[in-house]
């Protein structure tokens, strides 16, 4: 390696580092404005145009003010733990193709090299937790690794079921086979592409998309799944004792996670950078073109995760647990054994789209009717007491004012 | 090479170093902490070695899972900063590290590493990928054009001539998992 490469890839990662910036800095007033939105409100409007410079405002706000140090915390872990949260993130976005060819480094099995690094943010959420010597922050920093390695398992075996049907688990490989017409890579793959079609993954198996989106947001803790940073139950959980410049530092890697999950999703399951309109001549008008089809797909899976926030309450921690292990892992496993099923046999590609869907509706059906079954319950009493209320009443009515009076009259006159 | 040379000394010392720690520290917590960095600079050691899969498992079980088991163990654990105390295992504590050197020694003597440079500079010249020669047979159509591109070689392997000791593995775990489950049942 000679010292130009060496300062070639210092420049990329400065690149890299200054867009996630922005991404980020986008990321907070969209989100703010999006949830305005759904909440009837009108969200930031007052710094900038929009609110435009309401991010900028934030950052400002947050680098001036006291970095506090509690007095009992243990110091080298306080301080390194916002380090060891941010530090894998951004490694992450090393591999993550934003076109066929930007990249800032093409590692062969970057899906496995992305599942690897992203397993250290428990670390360091680990290390918050303890490192702040507070109640809160312990009891959060165990929950979140409890959270975060149960949905670990979700995520990889989805990922799995996608790598089988590419043959592959590079990125660049992933996305492209996607598209049709491409070239395969081994014999196998020519062999399963007659049955597979080549259409995005999410046609293929929108149950992976799902359990993916489910288990990519309570890997980030994002709002339903919030539960280790709750801060109506535990203040903040490792954050409690982070102010100023080292709390921005979780909240940096918190949205560049987001935005990782939306980018994975875009390129595992909608088909990265391949878009309708899609020129091939130059190769600069592809790379740009390439990259706003993936910054459309990718923010549009945003605003779902944004979406989703907005709608949807907090979950407790055992109905968290429960619901990683009762449903979607055992869900995650289901999806591997019906594409394995489907590879084996060499199915027409929609088989596996029926199967997936009737999977997911099925359980999508029994978690509609458990999550309501205490809200029918209570409707069940609440009608059954009414009638019994409504019985001797129309009795009384009709024995004291006659037989002309009807039901509504004897309840509102009783 | 010069360049390669830096990150390896940037490796070894810091591993050496964190290892150390991990032996010597009083307070357990940040010995487990050092121990996650040994673990990641053995990592990287893996990559300069273009053991690139063998890098990526590493960071994933013993960074990942092994790591964060222990940290659970000790943050789950009472007046765990005073550290433990000697007993009566000393002994055994010296004389089985003192072997396991002994072996490590033997290892690294006897070892022929010109040989080995040789062979890998060799492979080098031919295929661009050294660790192939490692895990045996691979169809060149099999090989992609980028490094770190053997794990169909690897998950052959697996599954034809170790199938075995990978399904004696995995009953182990799964005896493992049932076990923790009778012991924590509410009777």
């Amino acid at each position: 390696m000679r010292i130009v490469d060496f300062f070639l890839i210092i420049l990329g990662l400065l690149v890299l580092f200054t867009a996630l910036s922005v991404v980020v800095l986008s990321l907070t007033w969209l989100e703010r404005k999006f949830l305005g939105r759904l909440q009837r409100r009108l969200g930031p409007n007052r710094t900038g145009p929009m609110g435009l410079l309401q991010p900028v405002a934030d950052a400002v706000k947050l680098v001036l003010k006291e970095d506090i140090l509690p007095s009992s915390a243990d110091r080298a872990i306080f301080w390194v733990a916002p380090l060891v949260v941010l530090v894998p993130s951004f490694m992450l976005w090393v591999t993550i193709p934003a076109a066929e060819n930007l990249v800032l480094r093409n590692v062969d099995m970057g899906l496995f090299y992305i599942i690897a690094f992203s397993v250290i943010t428990i670390l360091g959420l680990v290390l918050a937790g303890w490192g702040s010597a507070n109640k809160y922050g312990i009891l959060g920093g165990l929950r979140s690794s409890a959270q975060l390695i149960s949905y670990e398992i979700p995520v990889i075996m989805v990922v799995i079921a996608v790598a089988m049907m590419a043959q592959s688990l590079n990125l660049i490989h992933i996305t492209n086979f996607q598209l049709p017409g491409i070239q395969s890579i081994t014999p196998e793959t020519a062999r399963l592409e007659a049955g597979i079609q080549n259409v995005p993954f999410a046609v293929l198996q929108p149950l992976g998309m799902v359990i993916f989106l489910i288990a990519g947001l309570a890997e980030v803790g994002r709002t339903p799944f919030d539960i280790y940073f709750a801060e109506s139950e535990i203040v903040g959980g490792p954050f409690v004792e982070y102010s100023g410049a080292h709390w921005s530092v979780f909240f940096l890697a918190e949205y560049m996670n987001t935005f990782i999950i939306a980018a994975l999703t875009a390129l595992l399951f909608l088909g990265g950078w391949h878009g309708p309109f899609n020129p091939t001549s130059p190769q600069w008008l592809e790379s740009l073109v390439g990259v706003v089809w993936f910054l459309v797909k990718t923010y549009f899976v945003i605003l779902v995760i944004f979406w989703i926030r907005g709608t949807f309450p907090r979950l407790r921690i055992d109905q968290l647990m429960a619901f990683a292990w009762q449903v979607v892992v055992p869900l995650s496993f289901a999806n591997i054994l019906i594409t394995g099923v489907f590879m084996y046999y060499g199915w027409p590609w929609w088989s596996l789209t029926l199967m997936s869907l009737t999977l997911s509706s099925v359980i999508g059906y029994l978690i509609y009717k458990h999550v309501t079954a205490p809200a029918r319950k209570v409707a069940e009493v609440y009608n059954r007491r009414r009638m019994i209320e409504r019985q001797p009443r129309r009795q009384a009515g009709r024995q004291s004012s006659g037989p002309s009076a009807g039901p509504e009259e004897a309840v509102s006159g009783g | 090479m010069a360049f390669q040379e830096v990150i390896f000394w940037v490796l070894a010392v810091s591993s050496v170093a964190a290892a150390l720690g991990v032996v010597l520290l009083r307070d357990i917590f940040r010995a487990a902490l050092l121990l996650v960095v040994v673990f990641l600079a053995v990592a990287g050691f893996f990559v300069m070695m273009n053991a690139e899969f063998l890098a990526v498992v590493q960071v994933l079980i013993y960074a990942g899972a092994i790591a964060i088991l222990i940290i659970f163990a000790i943050m789950l654990t009472r007046e765990v900063q005073q550290g433990n105390l000697p007993n009566r295992l000393q002994p055994a504590a010296v004389l089985f590290p003192v072997l396991l050197l002994a072996a490590l020694v033997f290892v690294a003597v006897d070892t022929d590493w010109n040989l080995l440079q040789d062979q890998s500079r060799e492979l080098q010249d031919n295929v661009e990928v050294v660790q192939t020669h490692t895990i045996g047979g691979i169809p060149d159509e099999m090989r992609g054009d980028i490094p770190g591109s053997d794990r169909s070689g690897l998950g052959e392997l697996l599954i034809n001539d170790f199938v075995l000791p990978f399904e004696i593995a995995s009953m182990l775990l799964l005896a493992a998992i049932i076990g923790a489950l009778v012991l924590v049942r509410e009777r």
